[in-house]
């Protein structure tokens, strides 16, 4: 049989778009390389009785629209606001945060009473940058070089929502979007520790130090999500982030759609300049209308084409799109709650993140290590408990443990990671928890390592960056992933790109895919069935 | 100091708190600035009925209070806010305003001179930042003391008579003046200010003796009906004086998300305080320029016929366009009138043909109510009492 169209990867966005497409009445099959679904929003079960979010491990950015256009509550999925968070000093006090407005001013006041108030007011100029970039989320990127009416007319939005602001407005826009979160965060406080957390969200998954100019507008990223209106809040998927990919799959089946897993793409077949089908690891072959690949666009077209049939600027653009990996992780199965002495009797802290950097000097230092080749030394790591809250993911009284760690390069020292790098890389950070929560190390009962070397090779993230693809102003929008090709497209005919190459970029999200669906139903001259529009911002 | 227990207690208590939490036979409680405040200890009818018949006491610890001290203060705070503070006479007190440099809000307040170079800066919402990045230049010291120091408002006809029973003789305290006494062996500052519109003080100690003045106010004025009052009651009488409240009638420039919600001074009828001629302050280019050619909006006291109080509702000019909305309303049981505070577009500061549209809610179905407003100028309720001086004793 001949699909509409073969998804080329089993991940969120290409179930997305493998959803969007059977919805408008397209025959589909997603074909995935793993044994299981999900790609980097994945729960595994890797020792009995615990349930890791061993890639992504919280949730904002997805769409609430597709959530709802795709029914997936009704397939299984909830997200779980969660509470608190700390971090611990190494002077031995703590900085804690509340979902109280006036616990967590009281908490940063303990630290310096002017940040405590400043907070209010960054969080305000921030909010206003995310009202400014919601709307684009779900919207193809306009090609500014062509002329077509549909270009100018998106131009022409993206002028609007550009001058509704005022002059001081738009100056803030551009110093917020050029700016490294280190300098941007000067301008408003103080207390080294203060910076240090609100930092976080500028650096995860970038190769970007809190010093490297453009890094301001990563936290941006990070804060443009939210749980249920509350933005630049995050959450847990219920059962782990798996169970984002399941409902979704639930959901494509429900509209019809395959899905075929242990059938990882070999060769996608290209005809005449057309993309026609894929060659499967398995032996299968699969013919299809259209062929659209939820892989990063190195892998998709390093890998998977060849290079003849590429036009070479396009070639050399895919080449030097920047996928640099900064990040590692470790999943940890836990025989009973860490203590940490720091931390008075009841907190919510461990409800939330835990960090252990407190100061942006010691971030960017962990940066220079990556610099050189190395991991951190003193890693910075962002650690969550997800079954203090939700009591499916490990036994009773057991616990779950995700840390996500900065920085890992793609290669140590210019060579591919061994065994022994990962262990030794994992050794470091459970030795920096260790240090905060004496006797932790006694409970850990099982421990899966994670570099980039694991993240491409499992999940296919080339050098294993986990936004497939830097966020760096110079690939976002219509330079995501190559000028002239962010709506989608590729230079193949029918060959298209639904992942987070394209825009609006990383994160488990789901717009790329949902956009990419939109673009390709117009492509087919359909209508799209069950798609909203972005929610209005008021 | 090491990490807190904020989770289990997030909002603060105030020094009162051991004798309002006894008495606060509701258990209502609100947060006010982070602390924990009675909404009303049990019946906001009698409540408010304390604050226009006998005396109210209301704790009101929770205003952010910035003391500002140093050669430079009165020029700093002429830099600052938009009235004359070389003006301001030692132990004189006066309502102000201050602006961002877009001539916005950023919160209106009041000013106590304690000193030739000793200021207390009492307000609605916390400004630290702003203050310490305006005073560069100006040799000031700045200190959040809002936790330092105890406060409650005696409001009401019969407050002066209640403070003479404590023995302290305030005869001959004017409006807007401050008097020290002594009391349980530290200083007990007595201003003749507040936010009911009526005859009333406000009393400022140290938080070790707060619970003494408390019980000697308490105690002293029970002839006189005194009654401890939730911030519901001390809402509606503000209302039916009609002043202002940051964040309920206009929302202060730094918060202000979306940037058209932020007003002027000029837009909020509060143009009289602004000195023009006093040399340079923060807004003064944009506020000239307002002058100039007008704002966008304007803040008028209304009356609306009927009894339906109208919170929340929208006003359309001849029905059908949207011209303002209300910002506060009440039917105001002092006053007998149907009382509202509202944002206009300017031109329709004048509320001709103007009408708001109420839905009322009756039993769980909406009667819906399209009433002709009228202008009324503010304050609403200004008895003769609260200015005469020696005050009488009712």
């Amino acid at each position: 049989m001949i699909y509409d169209a073969v998804i080329l990867g089993a991940g969120h966005n290409g179930l997305v778009t493998a959803c969007y497409l059977a919805r408008a009445g397209l025959s589909v099959c997603v074909v995935e390389k793993n044994g299981w679904i999900g790609g980097a929003a994945v729960s595994r079960e890797l020792t009995p009785g615990f349930t890791y979010s061993n890639c992504s491990y919280v949730s904002s950015l997805f769409r609430p629209e597709i959530m709802r256009d795709l029914e997936l509550p009704k397939h299984g999925l909830q997200i779980l606001p969660y509470e608190g968070g700390a971090v611990f000093m190494e002077n031995g006090d703590t900085l804690g945060m509340f979902r109280d407005h006036d616990a967590n001013r009281r908490e940063f006041a303990r630290h310096s009473p002017r940040d405590a108030e400043a907070y209010d007011i960054y969080a305000r100029d921030v909010l206003r940058h995310c009202r400014f970039i919601r709307p684009m989320l779900l919207r193809t990127p306009p090609d500014p070089a062509r002329f077509r009416p549909r270009d100018l007319a998106e131009l022409a939005w993206l002028g609007r929502q550009l001058t509704g602001q005022s002059e001081r407005q738009i100056a803030e826009m551009i110093r917020f979007w050029t700016m490294s979160i280190s300098d941007y965060l000067d301008h408003y406080f103080e207390s080294p520790v203060i910076k240090a957390y609100l930092a976080v969200s500028a650096i995860i998954g970038t190769a970007l130090g809190p010093m490297s100019p453009g890094s301001a507008y990563v936290l941006l990223h990070h804060y443009m999500g939210d749980v249920d209106g509350n933005i630049g809040a995050w959450g847990f998927a219920r059962g782990g982030m798996g169970a984002i990919t399941a409902a979704l799959a639930a959901s494509l089946r429900a509209a019809g759609g395959e899905i075929r897993v242990s059938a990882g793409v070999e060769t996608i077949l290209v005809q005449n300049g057309r993309a026609v089908g894929a060659t499967l690891s398995n032996g299968d072959e699969v013919r299809a209308q259209r062929v659209i690949s939820n892989m990063d666009v190195k892998r998709t077209m390093l890998t998977h084409v060849a290079e003849a049939e590429l036009p070479a600027d396009y070639l050399a653009s895919v080449k030097k799109f920047k996928t640099r990996g900064s990040s590692g992780k470790l999943n940890i199965a836990l025989d009973a709650a860490p203590v940490f002495p720091a931390l008075p009797e009841g907190s919510p802290a461990l409800k939330g993140d835990l960090h252990f950097t407190d100061s942006i000097e010691r971030m960017e230092r962990a940066y220079d290590d990556w610099k050189s080749g190395h991991f951190s030394a003193d890693p910075f790591q962002d650690v969550m408990i997800p079954t203090m809250i939700d009591p499916t993911m490990a036994p009773p009284g057991k616990h779950f443990m995700s840390c996500f760690v900065q920085y890992a390069p793609p290669k140590i020292e210019g060579r591919d990671w061994t065994d022994a790098d990962r262990d030794a890389f994992g050794q470091t950070c459970l030795d920096q928890i260790e240090r905060h929560a004496p006797g932790f190390k006694d409970r850990v009962l099982h421990v899966e390592i994670r570099t980039p070397r694991e993240l491409e090779a499992e999940v296919g993230l080339t050098e294993g960056n986990i936004f497939q693809g830097e966020l760096t102003f110079d690939q976002l929008l219509f330079n995501r992933p190559v000028p002239g090709y962010a709506q989608y497209r590729t230079p193949i005919r029918d060959l298209w790109i639904c992942g987070a190459s394209t825009h609006p970029g990383g994160g488990v999200m789901g717009a790329p895919g949902r956009n990419a669906a939109a673009e390709i139903l117009r492509d087919m001259r359909l209508a799209p069935k069950d798609m909203s529009d972005a929610y209005a911002v008021l | 100091m090491t990490a807190t227990s904020l989770h289990r207690q997030p909002l603060a208590e105030t020094p009162f708190h051991p004798r309002t939490s006894a008495l606060n036979r509701l258990h209502n409680w609100g947060a006010w600035a982070g602390y924990r405040t009675a909404g009303c200890y049990g019946d906001t009818v009698m409540e408010h009925t304390a604050i226009r018949n006998a005396a109210s006491l209301y704790d009101i610890t929770p205003m952010i209070k910035y003391r500002i001290t140093g050669p430079d203060a009165a020029a700093y705070l002429d830099r600052l806010t938009v009235r004359n503070v070389s003006n301001l006479a030692e132990k004189a007190v006066h309502y102000t305003a201050w602006t961002d440099d877009a001539g916005q809000m950023m919160d209106d307040g009041t000013l106590f001179r304690l000193g030739p170079q000793d200021f207390r800066l009492c307000c609605q919402e916390r400004h630290l930042p702003w203050l310490r990045d305006s005073a560069w230049g100006f040799d000031v010291v700045i200190a959040d003391e809002t936790e330092s120091v105890a406060a409650l408002a005696l409001q009401g006809p019969t407050s002066a008579a209640v403070l003479r029973a404590c023995g302290f003789d305030i005869d001959g305290l004017k409006p807007f003046r401050m008097a020290e006494f002594a009391f349980a062996e530290t200083n007990l500052l007595i201003s003749r200010t507040g936010f009911t519109g009526d005859l009333g003080y406000e009393l400022w100690i140290p938080p070790a003796q707060a619970l003494a003045l408390w019980d000697h106010l308490m105690m002293q004025g029970a002839p006189f009906g005194l009654m401890p009052v939730g911030s519901d009651a001390v809402m509606l009488a503000r209302t039916e004086a009609g002043f202002l409240t940051a964040n309920l009638d206009f929302i202060p420039a730094q918060q202000a998300l979306r940037e058209d919600r932020s007003r002027s001074p000029l837009e909020l009828g509060l143009g009289w305080m602004v000195d023009w001629n006093k040399g340079p302050f923060t807004g003064r280019r944009a506020l000239l320029a307002e002058r100039e050619t007008g704002g966008r909006w304007a803040l008028v006291g209304l009356d609306i016929p009927g009894n339906v109080s109208a919170e929340g509702a929208i006003l359309y000019h001849r029905k059908t366009a949207e011209a303002g909305f209300i910002t506060a309303a009440c039917w105001s049981p002092t006053l007998k009138r149907n009382l509202a505070l509202a944002q206009v577009q300017a031109r329709h500061a004048d509320c001709r043909d103007l009408w708001v549209e109420i839905y009322a809610l009756r039993e769980l179905q909406y009667v819906k109510l399209m009433l002709p407003v009228r202008a009324t100028p503010r304050p609403f309720f200004a008895p003769e009492r609260r200015r005469a001086t020696p005050p009488p004793a009712f």
